[in-house]
């Protein structure tokens, strides 16, 4: 027996002794984890947020949230003897005089935008391979929360510093939330402690930063992953896979030293990135100052969006029995964004009430065998495209030599007809892959070869495809849309909700009305039939 | 007759029946084709022993929801599951002398990772913190945080490529497969629970005083949910109307942004604009409000009469906060008189009393009377007449 097992016999025994361990410990230890490189999304985000655990916790040490003006006197000369707030000054002296302090906060921002990037992509993954259906819409719902404060964790902590771009953005949320009708002026004051930008913002976003969402985030990450452990991933469809079973290398050892490692190397990734990639470089924006103000000023990639959408907006403004409703503020900075994430967070609960489609899935679809959803996603990524690059519309205008007004104008026009287009260019190519993938099954794949016959025709052998991916190709399902059959019953009288029926079968038609089918076994073997060769 | 559909389908193992028969007074439009029967066939071996069902769709059945229409049948795999794929072996399986090559590798990487640490160490110590380096790609940085970047983040990729590494060429790779359960109860288990679930409420005996106990408790409950709220009225002071009134009041001197000197009339020359604000104001809540822009045009292209009127031979002041989000507004267009808000890009009409051409903003900046004292020096006539900065609900 080696020293390892004797040790870990040990642990084991003790554990077991106090908690029973042992008798989950075979399931739990050599539970099976599927493979996939989508797979490694989520991880990236789950490991990207390890990161940005240590790196904060380590920043806290040094950083004084504070707003006390201060002199600044250290080596950092062309701001030495600047008025600046202590939360400023002691970013600075993080940056400048600890050493390993520089790389600590570039670590901290690099992985908080690895780690917003990685819950995107992840997102998109999870959208357009449906794996958000039953039974696992409640884990979509945590992992849109988690999305939501991801966003904001991240807007609070780059405004921390209190540099002269953050300090900006702080500003713009002030006139955000002075336009939210009714109680805007209260939260406003109620944030700042009085009038924009007041001396208790920092210390209060830093409690928030620090403690309350990060302590809301971990719980809900904890649930998370709890919810994947028990509901059991879900799996590509492939020769051996079904909705019954899981198949994949085990927890103990191939799942633990491959995850593992992959936290080690997004840690490596982050800390050479903090190391040798400059981000955030506040000392170039100086302190901040309500009266100033810098050109081609660019949040963080993820608030971009919301910027975009506060560019392209018109000037509207409701004025009315002593009131004022700013919707150029309103509806891009709070009315977008909410309708938004509001139909992100329940898209699985109308497709399935649209399809009526109840059932429990493990097996993921390939984005082209549900051309309906994927055309919505694809309008959807369109949508949040073009807000996002709206909000680098001075950047776009200077580097292009593009005029800004145009560019706002084709935006404003952009965000209704580009998803449309999205959707239908989207589906259609769904569509085609799919005939794509039946004629694979039917007549084999291009081999290459052409071969001329007596006749003096010549053809190309089609290779008939393996069994293996003929099965991938034809595991997927083609639904048929609800039909409606009567609005009233045998006594003529109307049947309960036949308003809601017909609207649902409706959008189910739209839904699953285009379609191409599966080739059948009778049609192959028809085919083959035929080909001798 | 939807339980009933869950309850023979869902059952483990069986075949799970469909078509029309099952959708008993449903209409299905269109019949599968190719059904592939179900057979023992279907079932294959995979390794390990384990056995596995082909493909089965019908895990839960579909649930017909309203009384008239239904899902039509949709699923079914026309050609069956081939079971999982051959195992093939590795090289390092077969062959002793490539595992004994990836050991190696492995321990290479877990090694190199230890030597960069010293040299982090080292680098901790020896190396000045102003030092700059030179870098290909990256350019000029400074020498000890790329070091620290290069040494940690290079060991921390290491020992992960490392566990990567080992457990991809060495640890024993077999595919498993694990059965899945339908995650719902079997019916008599859900019942069961209803059923303690019910029982524990009748123990409460709420059934018979629920308004009393029931009603009396919600309602204490929302109470304390919502009474502790009060404690958050002192996170800051009513708005009132403060959001009306600036540091701006009658002769009060106007000063430069930058040198906090007075503002000579004939400082100004056409086209010259300017940040300011009043002098001896330099709290930043009251300069968030207070801060205008002076700027010289010739009188002859304003085409605002009120903006002529509020002026000083031609000298203008406007409030530099957007009226859109708070930005102050700072890059002006000589040629075409425009000055614009470089956050939201709302673009002001400086001949026209500062109308919004373009962009988001609703409103003009608000301009401030001026006038000058006997030395030339400009001063405020009094404060603005309308509220700075960006709409708010009260603001009328």
């Amino acid at each position: 027996m080696s020293t390892v097992e004797r040790m870990a016999g040990g642990l084991g025994t003790w554990l077991d002794d106090r908690f029973g361990v042992a008798r989950g410990a075979r399931k739990l230890l050599r539970k099976v984890f599927p493979d996939h490189w989508t797979f490694m999304l989520g991880e990236i985000a789950l490991w990207s947020f390890v990161v940005i655990l240590l790196s904060g916790t380590y920043l806290t040490l040094f950083f004084k949230p504070s707003m006390h003006e201060v002199v600044y006197h250290g080596s950092y000369v062309p701001l030495q003897g600047v008025q600046m707030s202590e939360a400023y000054a002691s970013t600075l002296d993080l940056s400048f005089e600890v050493r390993g302090g520089l790389i600590m906060r570039q670590i901290h921002h690099w992985a908080a935008l690895i780690f917003v990037a990685a819950i995107m992509i992840h997102m998109l993954r999870i959208f357009f391979t449906g794996a958000f259906r039953k039974p696992r819409e409640l884990n979509w719902l945590i992992g849109n929360v988690l999305f939501i404060l991801a966003i904001l964790e991240g807007l609070f902590g780059y405004s921390l510093p209190d540099d002269l771009l953050s300090g900006t953005g702080m500003r713009i949320l002030e006139g955000v939330l002075l336009g939210i009708p009714l109680v805007g002026t209260y939260a406003s004051f109620f944030l700042f402690g009085g009038e924009f930008p007041g001396q208790l913002l920092i210390p209060r976003l830093f409690t928030i930063h620090i403690l309350l969402i990060p302590a809301l985030m971990v719980a809900l990450i904890t649930v998370h992953l709890l919810l994947v452990f028990y509901q059991k991933h879900t799996q590509y469809p492939g020769p051996g896979k079904t909705n019954r079973n899981v198949v994949g290398a085990p927890f103990l050892p191939i799942y633990t030293a491959k995850a593992g490692g992959f936290f080690l190397i997004i840690f490596g990734l982050s800390a050479i990135l903090g190391g040798l990639v400059q981000v955030n470089p506040v000392w170039l924006y100086g302190p901040y100052h309500p009266a100033q103000i810098s050109a081609g000023s660019q949040p963080d990639f993820y608030m971009g969006w919301l910027e975009g959408a506060l560019r392209a907006m018109p000037a509207w403004e409701i004025n009315a029995w002593g009131h004022t409703v700013s919707l150029s503020v309103l509806v891009p900075a709070l009315v977008v964004p909410g309708i938004f994430f509001t139909l992100l967070a329940l898209y699985p609960f109308i497709e399935s009430w649209v399809t009526g489609d109840k059932r429990e899935h493990h097996l993921l679809e390939r984005p082209r065998n549900a051309p309906t959803r994927t055309g919505l996603g694809a309008a959807g990524v369109t949508f949040f495209g073009l807000l996002w690059l709206n909000g680098g519309n001075d950047v776009i205008a200077d580097k292009l030599h593009l005029s800004i007004y145009a560019i706002t104008w084709f935006t404003r026009f952009a965000l209704f007809l580009g998803p449309v287009v999205a959707f239908i260019v989207a589906r259609r190519i769904c569509l085609g892959l799919q005939r794509r993938d039946r004629d694979k099954v039917l007549h084999g794949r291009e081999s290459g070869i052409i071969r001329r016959l007596p006749s003096g025709e010549y053809i190309e052998i089609h290779e008939p495809v393996s069994v293996e991916e003929r099965y991938v190709l034809t595991a997927y399902e083609v639904n048929r849309p609800l039909e409606l059959t009567d609005t009233v019953d045998e006594n003529g009288i109307p049947t309960p909700n036949g308003r809601v029926r017909k609207v649902r079968s409706a959008l189910s038609r739209w839904y699953f009305g285009t379609r191409v089918e599966k080739p059948t076994p009778a049609e192959y073997q028809q085919l083959t039939a035929g080909h001798h060769d | 007759m939807s339980t009933h559909d869950e309850m023979t389908t869902g059952a483990e193992g069986q075949a799970a029946p469909s078509g029309p028969e099952h959708t008993s007074g449903l209409v299905q439009r269109d019949e599968v084709r190719g059904r592939h029967a179900r057979t023992v066939d279907d079932i294959v071996p995979a390794v390990d022993g384990v056995v596995i069902e082909a493909d089965d769709h019908e895990f839960a059945p579909v649930e017909r929801i309203t009384p008239d229409s239904t899902v039509a049948r949709t699923y079914d795999d026309p050609f069956p599951n081939p079971g999982p794929p051959h195992h093939e072996p590795r090289r390092t399986d077969v062959d002793p002398r490539a595992a004994r090559r990836a050991d190696r590798q492995v321990a290479g990487m877990f090694g190199l990772a230890t030597l960069l640490l010293i040299g982090f160490i080292v680098s901790f110590v020896a190396v000045d913190t102003d030092q700059m380096i030179s870098l290909p790609l990256v350019g000029k940085i400074g020498a000890q945080n790329a070091l620290f970047g290069i040494t940690i983040g290079g060991a921390l990729a290491l020992v992960g490529f490392g566990l990567i590494h080992w457990a991809r060429k060495t640890m024993t790779a077999v595919e498993l497969v694990e059965p899945r359960h339908p995650l719902r109860s079997p019916e008599p288990k859900r019942e069961e629970g209803a059923a303690a679930f019910r029982q524990g409420i009748e123990e409460t005996g709420i059934a018979r005083r629920p308004l009393l106990i029931g009603g009396s408790l919600l309602a204490a409950l929302g109470g304390l949910l919502t009474a502790p709220l009060v404690l958050l009225r002192d996170l800051g002071p009513l708005p009132e109307k403060k959001l009306r009134h600036t540091a701006w009041a009658v002769e009060q001197r106007i000063v430069y942004e930058n040198t906090n000197e007075q503002v000579k009339a004939s400082d100004m020359h056409i086209g010259t604009l300017v940040a300011a604000h009043p002098l001896g104001v330099e709290d930043p809540n009251r300069l968030a409000k207070a801060s205008i822009f002076l700027i010289r045009l010739d009188p002859s292209e304003v085409k605002s009469q009120r903006q002529l009127d509020w002026g000083y031979q031609g000298i203008f002041a406007f409030s530099r906060i957007c009226p859109h989000v708070g930005c102050p507004v700072d890059l002006y267009e000589q040629a075409s008189h425009h000055l614009l808000c470089p956050c939201h890009q709302s673009t002001f009409d400086m001949v026209d009393g500062a109308k919004v051409i373009f962009g988001p903003a609703a409103r003009a900046l608000p301009q401030l009377q001026i006038t000058a004292d006997g030395e030339g020096n400009l001063m405020a006539k009094g404060d603005f007449t309308e509220p700075v900065g960006p709409s708010f609900w009260e603001r009328g």
